[in-house]
């Protein structure tokens, strides 16, 4: 972290009074912002859940409806994972190993989705797959449905989550470099078995870690879903619809109770795969 | 490699393939591959959409974007997030230095703070301010009685939650750089007799200049089209408290498919404007640093 030459210098200089208060200043200002800023929130969600005591949590969360609204949130979450961990990979290899022209636009066209609104995202579906949508006339031959359906709740989660898995393999990849592959290959390994023994199992960690964070992504997403999945309930409504519903309804112990659920579940995923790289 | 193939008379075969080179295929395949996914999931979305707010040609799209609750809505967007980037940029500065350059008891729970944001739905965060900050709660009314001053449902309340949302942009863009910026510089200019106010102005300010304008850059990207916490905080009153996303949100379930285009148009382009310049410089900071 600090060399040791800094770490001399540092001990040297805030010697005098007036430097150590400044320090101690800013150190109080940050303090107060961060506890303000994102620690009262949280904490206040907590009691607020917990308003009518634990028996009213466990009341709201037992609605079949809201079981529901869970079940589908994880099997979306599921599904939009296991798609990017596939093709995410392949486009996070083809970013580094690949060389052709138009690669670098490409590259920065990948963070997109993490600046789009998310109801845009919705609506550009819509566009595409909504009733006088582009390819309407298509699927109402083959008899599907996209739009307030599943599959556009996935297509709109697939979009929203893009960048997390390409963002965390492309760094390790880098590291990683050709030269293992390349070994393998003059060893007279397939281009399969390359990946499978060689790549793989050097990307794990980043593999991992960009798993959890789409996972954790594609659990809150809310504007998106909203917009290409009406939130119909008991057909479409996802859990954090089924929190927008009840706060609008004003049943608040129900709404806050499936947030703190919620917050709780994608917070533990995402510092537990924390606490897993920092143990490396 | 060369030391092997530039030996005199030596190892020139190497260079040499030993069969006939296949084609790539499996190369190709993997591009193809990752071309389609991207060009399917990213690239047609955005150019239907596009497309969509063009029908009318540039007057159509200014005359949509002219309407008055439009014109409000697109406006407030800009200044809330405007304002939350010049705080998140200060504050998120500060917070770096703080955590890199000193030592106190619980620094490590507050760097672990710091990434919070990221793991919590913007929807819950929304809920959070509600609960501490709405009008029936303690502090909400106290705030409103004492100081005459709402959070929730006006702009304040969106601008808070921007804040909540984008505070580890900065941070995490700004710490890893002061991490590694070598303090006998620092030193020097101060046994040479600089102030601490010059030195930090002339030594420590100007290498995170970049970083600090990547993350804010980043924030206000975020914040133009942050919905789930808007929506929840800001009571979305047209010519008030409605933000350009909760506006087209409002246009695609009243049909209106020119409005809602419009302003998708407008979003749109000022992401797709903002990422590519954040990663042009990013990018052009590599090459020079």
């Amino acid at each position: 972290m600090s060399h040791p030459l800094s770490a001399a210098a540092k001990s040297t200089r805030p010697g005098s009074p007036a430097g150590k208060l400044a320090a101690w200043l800013m150190i109080g200002l940050v303090s107060l912002y961060v506890g303000v800023l994102v620690l009262a929130p949280i904490v206040s969600l907590a009691l607020g859940a917990f308003g009518e005591g634990l028996r009213g949590v466990l009341q709201s969360l037992g609605q079949p409806d809201v079981l529901a609204a869970f079940w589908r949130t994880i099997w979306i979450s599921l599904l939009v994972v296991t798609i990017h961990a596939g093709f995410g990979t392949i486009v996070a290899w083809v970013f580094v190993r690949d060389r052709f022209r138009g690669r670098g636009l490409v590259n920065a066209l990948v963070d997109i989705p993490f600046a789009v609104s998310p109801v845009v995202v919705g609506y550009m579906l819509l566009l595409l797959f909504g009733r006088n949508g582009l390819f309407a006339p298509l699927l109402t031959a083959l008899n599907i449905r996209v739009a307030f359906a599943m599959p556009g709740m996935i297509l709109a989660t697939l979009f929203v989550t893009l960048p997390f898995m390409i963002r965390e393999l492309v760094p390790v990849l880098e590291n990683f470099g050709a030269l293992q592959e390349q070994a393998a290959a003059t060893l007279g390994a397939s281009g399969w078995s390359t990946f499978w023994r060689v790549t793989f199992p050097a990307l794990r960690h980043g593999f991992i870690y960009g798993v959890s964070l789409t996972f954790a992504r594609a659990l809150g997403e809310f504007g998106a879903v909203l917009v290409i999945g009406g939130g119909i309930q008991g057909k479409t409504e996802t859990a954090t619809l089924f929190i927008y519903r009840a706060m609008e309804e004003r049943q608040y112990v129900a709404a806050y109770s499936a947030a703190l659920v919620l917050g709780l579940i994608s917070l533990l995923l995402v510092l537990g795969t924390d606490m897993l790289k920092k143990k490396r | 490699m060369s030391a092997i193939t530039d030996q005199p008379g030596g190892l020139q075969t190497r260079d040499e393939p030993l069969a006939r080179p296949r084609p790539p295929w499996g190369r190709w395949g993997m591009r193809a591959i990752a071309l389609s996914y991207l060009t399917v999931l990213l690239l047609i979305p955005i150019l239907v959409i596009l497309q969509d707010g063009l029908r009318e040609g540039l007057a159509g799209l200014w005359r949509q974007l002219t309407l008055p609750i439009a014109w409000h809505a697109l406006k407030l967007t800009l200044w809330t997030s405007a304002l939350m980037t010049l705080i998140n940029t200060v504050m998120g500065g500060l917070t770096a230095y703080v955590l890199v350059r000193y030592r106190f008891p619980w620094k490590k729970a507050l760097n672990s703070l710091v990434d919070l944001p990221l793991a919590i739905p913007t929807l819950v965060t929304g809920l959070m301010l509600v609960v501490l900050y709405g009008p029936q709660q303690a502090l909400g009314s106290w705030l409103k009685q004492n100081l005459g001053f709402s959070v929730i449902f006006a702009p304040p309340g969106i601008i808070l939650a921007l804040l909540f949302i984008t505070f580890p942009f900065v941070v995490r863009a700004v710490q890893p750089v002061l991490l590694e910026l070598d303090l006998t510089q620092e030193d020097a200019a101060a046994t040479l007799g600089a102030g601490a106010w010059t030195i930090f102005r002339r030594i420590t300010l100007p290498p995170l200049v970049l970083p600090l304008a990547s993350g804010a850059l980043l924030s206000f990207a975020r914040a133009i089209g942050e919905f789930g916490a808007i929506v929840i905080v800001a009571g979305n009153i047209p010519l008030y408290s409605q933000t350009a996303a909760v506006y087209v949100l409002g246009e695609v379930e009243s049909e209106n498919r020119l409005g809602a285009s419009a302003i998708s148009v407008v979003m749109i382009t000022i992401a797709l404007g903002l990422v590519l310049f954040v990663d042009w410089l990013q990018r052009r900071n590599r090459r020079t640093g």
